[in-house]
């Protein structure tokens, strides 16, 4: 109850909780209420703030002169005051002014504009080239060259979405692995998509581009400030549209080159451990939680699917069926379905502990193994 | 002389006058309003407040999808095409439509085109899913089986449109009284004129952006799949070849209707007739050359940004013609308020908010930060509701009373307008915040920040539909109840053929052309 009546309160009050932000309270009442965009930590995000301000005040002069005129008018000429119409209906002279001046307006909007849009064009000289990569529903970040490549998924619990648990502050906000640069470097993004269009958007680097499959698009960032900045995917890609948020974590140079270091230990013991065999039991458990992480969006936790969208999994030909057909479909994807290849979203212990769970999950109870290695000798010998 | 309506559901079913034609479009388009109405109700009610409460992320797409495409397609475009049917002839002094038959058709194949994409709603794998822009390859290899019957729907609609467009501009080329020349017909003929060929064409380029889904999903063609040597970008090119001249199909005859209702409640003939006639030409000129403002974002290379910032931006000049224009009409009239009148003032005011956001995100760099985002959900509600809603809401209080020799309750009329205004700037003036903050659009759900003044957003919505159902009982109670007028002119400073004639109009009107001087 009293949190309605503090939004009504809010509401009559936000444009000046706006205005007197610097108070410490305020301030975090006026980032509720937030109503403009955010300057950001880029010189391009700057750049871009400025010009939208420059705008936004160019319109808000024009909205004054001609509505204080119209509202003039709707006062002092109307009929119950006595006013008598006059019948003038042209005037080339006023046409012509009105044509040249709005047109002299957005010459000057222009040209700021133009200079900003070239150096946002410019990624050449970038430090680290990084490739993101959209899938339904979830980021994969490439470091070029580093042979470090993870993907970053929504860490939002579904009790979180569903109400059945309190939300925290970072709700929807939050990934599994963030994105991490360093600062007051310049940074290639080269983005992506293996299934639909999506759109990278991180609003303080100013950043926002189109994930494209089968196109590679281009840009780039220079953040100033260590910290972490949270986006999200802007382009509709589906029923998890709302669920892939970015978060980007911008470190001190000494900190990012330590954090790649670690990374690249971590990737090579992912690699180790596809060598080592593994319980049906063992399996089961890995298997459960990448299945829940990478499938269960489509296939639903049950196996069940959606019916006429996504097939169910529990007792399919596939499931059940020839082990080999089973890996195909997992690793290489169906082409002209929905279905992703995820040979290279996954590593290979998690590939086959999501196979080997699905062929003895609800009620598939095939008892088939598939171990890390029989993975990797599919994947070598196709 | 002439014979009156037939009796029966026959009178609608094989009519070809123009005023029952007219009639259908218009109640039609209202069933399609409330309609789309209620999904947007759904969608609104879905975001009250963070977290899935009502629906399922998958369904709340279905909405938004369909909120737009029976909104468009559905509801706007057929009121403006039946205010064209009712009014037309009646302006130009023509007894009817050039093309009764094809007039009747072109109407009544549209409910089977709705029912075909609503049944959708009820089948396996939901309604059409990837929003009213249907991009490649969300709504092809990633589409529900579904996607069958909604091309099949835009088929349907786009013949419809096309045999409306070629029926208005064979009527408005051929049958003007003697004397009407081209530059002394009314602007809503005009603006109608200039739409009709908008919509010729851009309406095949529709068509063929949906046949070849159509064969991309059944028959294995890969027009939009790079897999197959396609290019999903191709898609947005087409698609924005026909999306952006269809905005001014929309708006243009929304333009007409105001420029009748500013001068009759100024009392003062229309500012800049001329002008006014050149403008909507240069606007729809200009549509045609400026699609790719609404990719900005694919990787175009700098020369297409660029080029495609100044065209957009040129858009601003013949479209501020148009408001100076509407504003010199009222400068030193004599104005009354009546309901149509504030409707139209309304229109100016928040059409000239959205015009500027337009200009906005115009800007190529700035476009960076509003792309996709909720700020173009308040700007194209602000030109597609506050603009063609509103004209049209104005135009039904304006000529009804000419329709059916009865007076509309001006009171209510006011209330629904009051109640309109406040819940349509409560609920879409949030939503630039919303997306500047940054909140993406078609999202089923969001981060806390964004709470607030999505609730301010919902409840504005709610309210603004509730008025709704105010406008449709004040227009039942009109049509059945409503005090009889009988004088030709209903309003004081009307002016045009349309108001010669008598109150009611008789089903047959100008069997012998009246002479204009």
């Amino acid at each position: 109850m009293s949190r309605r009546a503090n939004m009504l309160f809010a509401l009559v009050l936000a444009p000046v909780l706006a205005l007197v932000s610097s108070g410490s309270a305020l301030a975090e009442e006026a980032q509720r209420w937030a109503i403009n965009m955010p300057k950001g930590v880029t010189p391009v995000s700057n750049a871009i703030y400025d010009i939208h301000m420059t705008i936004f005040w160019i319109c808000v002069v024009i909205c004054v002169g001609v509505f204080g005129v119209m509202f003039y008018s709707m006062y002092v000429h109307r009929k119950s005051r006595g006013a008598v119409a006059a019948n003038f209906h042209e005037n080339t002279t006023a046409e012509v002014v009105w044509t040249v001046i709005p047109a002299l307006i957005l010459v000057v909007m222009a040209i700021p504009a133009t200079k900003t849009l070239i150096n946002i064009y410019d990624a050449a000289d970038a430090e680290i080239d990084v490739k993101i990569t959209g899938y339904q529903w979830k980021w994969q970040y490439e470091y070029l060259g580093e042979d470090v490549t993870y993907l970053s998924e929504l860490a939002t619990p579904e009790s979180e979405i569903y109400n059945t648990a309190p939300k925290s502050q970072y709700y929807l906000q939050e990934v599994s692995q963030p994105l991490v640069i360093p600062v007051k470097t310049k940074v290639r993004f080269l983005i992506t998509a293996k299934d639909v269009i999506h759109s990278w958007w991180v609003p303080d680097f100013g950043v926002k581009k189109d994930a494209i499959p089968g196109l590679v698009t281009e840009s780039w960032t220079y953040v100033e400030e260590p910290g972490v900045y949270r986006g999200e995917c802007a382009e509709l890609c589906g029923k998890g549209h709302a669920f892939m948020p970015i978060v980007v974590n911008v470190l001190e140079k000494e900190e990012y080159n330590a954090w790649l270091g670690e990374k690249k230990t971590e990737v090579a013991a992912i690699r180790e451990l596809a060598k080592k065999t593994f319980t049906l039991d063992e399996l089961m458990v890995k298997g459960e939680e990448a299945y829940n992480r990478s499938c269960a969006s489509c296939h639903m936790a049950n196996g069940e699917g959606i019916p006429g969208v996504f097939p169910g999994l529990k007792g399919s030909v596939v499931a059940v069926g020839d082990i080999s057909k089973h890996l195909d479909v997992v690793v290489n994807g169906v082409s002209g379905t929905a279905m992703q290849a995820f040979g290279g979203q996954l590593s290979e212990v998690d590939l086959a502990a999501i196979i080997t769970y699905e062929r003895n999950a609800w009620g598939n109870d095939t008892g088939d193994v598939v171990q890390p290695i029989d993975v990797l000798k599919f994947k070598q010998g196709q | 002389m002439a014979h009156g309506p037939a009796k029966g559901i026959g009178r609608w079913l094989f009519t070809t006058n123009h005023k029952d034609i007219g009639t259908l479009y218009l109640w039609f388009s209202f069933a399609m309003f409330l309609l789309g109405g209620f999904f947007a109700m759904v969608i609104r009610a879905e975001l009250f407040e963070p977290g899935m409460q009502i629906i399922k992320p998958e369904f709340f797409n279905q909405m938004t999808t369909m909120h737009g495409l029976v909104m468009v397609f559905g509801a706007i475009m057929p009121a403006f095409v039946g205010l064209a049917n009712w009014m037309i002839p009646m302006m130009i002094g023509a007894p009817d439509m050039a093309l009764p038959r094809m007039n009747n058709l072109s109407f009544w194949i549209l409910p089977f085109a709705f029912t075909l994409l609503a049944s959708t709603l009820f089948m396996e794998g939901g309604a059409p899913n990837f929003g009213w822009t249907f991009y490649a390859p969300l709504s092809t290899t990633y589409a529900p089986d579904t996607v069958n019957y909604f091309i099949f729907g835009v088929h349907i609609m786009g013949a419809s449109s096309i045999m409306g467009s070629i029926n208005i501009i064979a009527t408005v080329l051929n049958m003007r009284a003697p004397g009407m020349t081209l530059m002394k017909m009314p602007m809503f003929v005009w603006t109608w004129l200039i739409t009709a060929f908008l919509l010729i064409a851009v309406m095949p380029v529709l068509a063929g952006a949906v046949t070849m889904m159509l064969m991309d999903i059944n028959f294995g063609t890969s027009f939009f799949s790079a897999a197959g040597g396609g290019d999903p970008v191709l898609f947005q090119h087409v698609f924005w070849f026909f999306g952006h001249p269809e905005v001014y199909i929309i708006i243009l005859p929304a333009f007409g209707v105001i420029s009748h209702i500013i001068p009759t409640f100024s009392r003062k003939p229309l500012f800049g007739y001329s002008s006014m006639v050149y403008a909507t030409a240069s606007i729809a000129f200009l549509s045609f050359i400026v699609w790719a403002h609404h990719m900005f974002l694919v990787g175009m290379p700098i020369g297409g940004e660029l080029y495609f910032m100044y065209a957009t931006m040129l858009i601003a000049v013949p479209t501020a013609a148009k408001i100076f224009n509407w504003i010199s009409t009222m400068f030193r009239g004599s104005m009354t308020f009546e309901t149509p009148m504030l409707f139209a003032i309304a229109f100016i005011i928040l059409f000239t908010i959205g015009g500027f956001t337009g200009l906005m995100m115009a800007i190529a760099p700035s476009d960076i930060q509003y792309h996709d985002s909720y700020f173009i959900v308040a700007h194209f509600h602000y030109v597609m509701v506050a603009g063609a809603v509103f004209s049209g809401t104005a135009a039904v209080y304006y000529w009804l009373p000419k329709w059916c020799g009865r007076m509309y309750d001006e009171t209510m009329g006011k209330v629904q307008f009051w109640v309109s205004f406040i819940g349509f700037n409560l609920a879409f003036f949030p939503q630039h915040f919303l997306g500047l903050a940054g909140m993406p659009r078609r999202y089923a759900d969001y981060a806390l920040q964004f709470s607030d003044w999505n609730m301010i957003s919902s409840i504005g919505a709610f309210t603004y539909g509730a008025a709704q159902l105010l406008f449709m009982f004040n227009v039942i109670r009109t049509i059945r109840s409503g005090t009889p007028v009988s004088e030709p002119k209903t309003w004081e400073g009307a002016e045009g053929l349309e108001w010669t004639l008598a109150t009611p109009v008789p089903y047959h009107t100008f069997s012998t052309p009246p002479e204009v001087k």
